[in-house]
């Protein structure tokens, strides 16, 4: 009973285990499921309630009771088929509403594009910036997010928003809403995908319009070469297996390998760590396998990043002592 | 009468050795053969549970690694599934009752049945193999494309999960004919007992729809084998097919797992209250309304998968259609209650359990039917917390309470009935402690098959640990009970509860073929006037 006060506190608070709300369709989600929290107690209540009440009251005195032959009552049948009826009815239509609302594309939402893979976000602004781990959006505004796989199903989550959707290589799909509040929103990947999934993460950043276009203005120019590739790290998913400050994750961290001499592999090859070894492990990271790593489980980054892009990387790294 | 002659011969002793009990076609030695098998399954799969508890003991996770984490989780969720709920109750209860109660000899096909069986070990076998090999990291639900793309035995696996699927039809097909044909003189279809007809809406499903398992799991290996393009988008196939599919077959087959459960539960409410059941009709009418209307919902597993809008909308309407059979059935139970002579011995205390997590599990489920609710809530741990409350909170609860009912026919055995409460109380305390957090983490958005998580779900996850260790507690505390039944345990009564139906009027543990002289059947099955 202990979690029956529980429930209902939160409920009381307006669902209040649920995440901060961040748009209007989360209020409304909200306030279906303090609804249902409250109708399931009740019905709870009386169900279990009911039971408890019997199991006391006509609890077995003696071995020889005699019980009544009640074989069926039609009426209390029709109740009790009829009202949950109604109910799981107008729950059914109470849902459909706002999953409609949710569903419905305001015409001129801003659109970003974004790409799942094993095991980070890409999201792709109009003006062709790409960007990973974190996102911006402009406040009061409705966005539309397009979204595909590059390999597996992923899952884009926003508890936040009370929405997600499953990014499913081959097909599009979208979800669309408008962000309220200002502030910074945790994404998730929702859909099993493998060995990271659960470190699939980014962040959505809502700002005011002003800053959003000062955001889209920025690029890379200006930026030191090793700062490039220290962006890149991050936008790339880079930073989902491979650690800065020397903590082992999925793959070896990249801090200190530079210019290591004896650098041994899991077939025994000792090899240099110099910018062809570092190219090859990114462009077809399964011809060398560091010790202690499994292979096969980091995907080819050949076709997805030019040469630049790898020369940045490299400069990182080796900044990385 | 004439089956209660004593006599020292039954069903146990009368044929000696292995060989005997591996060459039976007694379907009541084929249901203890079931029974040994899905324990020790339970077993692994429970210890399976317990590494992925500990596991989320901390945020960072205790494994070596994600891909650890992946491959117990993987094999915790099949080996429950198709090796422990599927078959549990309707073949080692069904098996072992269901002739019994409806007063004949044996199940319509023996020499079937016992198949059913080897067939049934050589895909758990298999199974159990992969894990020598490159294990398996899919999750239960094999989807593609990751499946295709993963290097770990998922062929092995899913022909595993056909064998499996073949034994479950044959065993559905058996009971199918038995219940239609078996029936003694004068059981008519309105006098078999609860349990009977919701072991036949069961085998209804397994026999319907366990065929498209079949060919899903097939078509899945001749795509890994020979690179046929039908799930796999590189090929020109739609990853989101295949969930259509294997929730064509999944989610009925959740009802496999649910509905023997209810018939439990109805024999066990009717025998502790000395009562005949309230509704009869409205209880078997809806488990056959479930196990048909079981087939056009399986959308609702995927609201947020790409599927239509519209589509999302009609599933999550009929959804809500389940609902109502199964709150008849509820309340139903609880009418049987009334003005019964009601006795707390522990499998009537595994029933009040099983009806309090039902009905938790009951109306979480009406949350995640609501589709603007659901998109919130799929996958996160608030699934997770609703499909163990049905599926352990109920199936495993009805399972274990119709095991101790049943105990003392099957082996002739009492056991203890402090140890037996004492298990209930862990099992049941612990299970609350496990799961109910894990409503609160999926309401704050925590979803499911995570590794490791953001330290906001610290303190919940470490009570859900908690609760693990004692459910895992209380089933060891089971686990004594049974052996010490066996070893020392008191000999029981031919009617130790004083219940109505057939299988109490024969001898405990029964003779080899049932019944000595054929039963006449004049009254219904829960006739205490």
């Amino acid at each position: 009973m202990t979690w029956m006060m529980f429930l209902s506190k939160s409920a009381m608070a307006g669902g209040s285990f649920m995440p901060p709300q961040g748009s209007e369709v989360s209020s409304q989600v909200d306030n279906l499921y303090s609804f249902l929290l409250w109708t399931s107690l009740i019905g709870c209540a009386i169900l279990l309630g009911g039971m408890i009440f019997f199991v006391v009251k006509y609890k077995r005195k003696t071995d020889s009771d005699k019980t009544p032959y009640i074989s069926h009552n039609t009426f209390l049948e029709f109740l009790w088929s009829f009202i949950p009826l109604v109910l799981f009815l107008a729950v059914f239509a109470w849902g459909w509403i706002i999953y409609h609302e949710m569903r419905t594309v305001p015409d001129n939402a801003l659109e970003i594009h974004i790409f799942g893979r094993q095991w980070s976000w890409e999201f792709v602004y109009k003006s062709g910036k790409t960007v990973g781990a974190e996102f911006v959006v402009p406040v009061n505004t409705p966005i539309k997010l397009i979204m595909t796989s590059r390999d597996v199903i992923h899952s884009f989550y926003i508890p936040s928003l009370r929405l997600k959707q499953d990014a499913v290589p081959g097909r599009y799909s979208m979800i669309s809403f408008t962000p309220e509040k200002l502030g910074d929103y945790q994404v998730f990947c929702a859909e099993y995908c493998g060995t990271t999934h659960s470190g699939m993460m980014a962040k959505m950043h809502v700002v005011p319009q002003a800053d959003y276009e000062k955001y889209l203005m920025e690029n890379d120019e200006g930026l030191s070469l090793a700062d490039k590739g220290k962006k890149l790290y991050t936008d790339k998913g880079c930073v989902a297996c491979h650690s800065v400050d020397g903590s082992a994750r999925v793959g070896p961290s990249w801090k200190g390998i530079w210019g290591l001499k004896d650098h041994e592999m899991s077939d025994g090859l000792k090899v240099v760590v110099d910018e062809n070894y570092v190219r090859e492990s990114i462009l077809n990271p399964n011809a060398k396998i560091v010790k202690g790593f499994p292979s096969g489980v980091m995907p080819p980054f050949q076709g997805v990043l030019n040469e630049d892009q790898v020369n940045a990387l490299i400069e990182y790294i080796k900044s990385l002592k | 009468m004439a089956n209660q002659i004593a006599s020292d011969k039954n069903y146990i002793n009368e044929y000696p050795g292995i060989w005997s009990w591996l060459t039976s076609l007694d379907h009541k030695r084929i249901g203890l053969m079931y029974m040994i098998s899905v324990l020790t399954f339970f077993l692994i799969g429970g210890i399976m549970a317990l590494i992925l508890r500990a596991n989320l003991f901390v945020p960072t996770g205790i494994l070596k690694s994600g891909d650890v984490y992946n491959q117990v989780m993987t094999y915790h969720g099949a080996i429950m599934v198709f090796m422990v709920i599927i078959p549990g109750i309707p073949a080692i209860l069904g098996n072992f009752f269901l002739p019994l109660q409806i007063g004949a000899k044996d199940v319509a096909f023996p020499k079937l049945n016992l198949l059913s069986w080897y067939v049934f070990m050589a895909g758990a076998a298999l199974a159990v193999s992969t894990f020598f090999t490159t294990k398996i990291d899919t999750g239960w639900t094999f989807y593609t494309p990751y499946s295709i793309r993963t290097q770990t035995a998922v062929v092995s696996m899913v022909i595993a999960a056909f064998i499996m699927g073949m034994s479950s039809i044959l065993t559905g097909l058996n009971f199918i004919v038995t219940v239609h044909k078996l029936r003694a003189p004068g059981m008519t279809m309105g006098r078999i007992p609860l349990f009977v007809w919701a072991i036949y809406s069961t085998a209804i499903i397994q026999v319907l729809a366990t065929p498209v398992l079949a060919i899903t799991l097939l078509l899945l290996a001749a795509e890994r084998l020979y690179g046929v393009g039908i799930f796999n988008p590189e090929l020109g196939g739609d990853p989101v097919l295949f969930q259509h599919f294997f929730w064509f077959y999944s989610h009925p087959a959740v009802y496999i797992m649910i509905l023997p459960a209810m018939g439990v539960i109805s024999e066990l409410i009717s025998a502790f209250s000395r009562k005949t059941i309230f509704g009869y009709t409205a209880i078997a009418y809806s488990s056959l309304g479930i196990a048909a209307v079981s087939f056009f919902v399986w959308g609702h597993h995927m609201f947020v998968s790409g599927q239509s809008e519209i589509a999302g909308v009609v599933f999550s309407f009929l959804t809500m259609l389940v609902g109502v059979p199964t709150a008849i059935k509820m309340f139903n139970w609880l009418a049987t209650l009334y003005r019964g002579s009601i006795s707390f011995q522990s499998p009537m205390l595994y029933a009040l359990g099983f009806l309090f997590l039902f009905a938790i599990g009951g109306v979480t489920g009406i949350m995640l039917a609501t589709i603007g609710l659901d998109v919130h809530f799929h996958d996160t741990y608030f699934v997770v917390a609703h499909f163990h409350y049905v599926m352990v909170g109920g199936t495993l609860m009805a399972l274990m309470g119709g095991f101790y009912y049943w105990m003392p026919k099957m082996f002739g055995k009492m056991y203890k009935e402090s140890w037996a409460r004492m298990s209930f109380v862990f099992i049941f305390i612990g299970f609350n402690v496990t799961f109910f957090p894990q409503f609160i983490l999926g309401a704050m958005g925590m979803p499911r098959r995570y590794f490791n998580y953001l330290p906001a779900y610290e303190s919940l996850n470490r009570i859900s640990t908690v609760g693990s260790w004692l459910i895992a507690a209380g089933f060891l505390i089971s686990l004594a009970t049974i052996i010490h039944s066996l070893k020392w345990g008191e000999k029981a009564p031919d009617n130790p509860w004083g219940a109505k139906t057939l299988e109490w009027t024969v001898a405990s543990p029964p003779p080899h073929d049932n019944f000595k002289v054929e039963p006449i059947v004049t009254a219904g099955p829960y006739e205490y006037r």
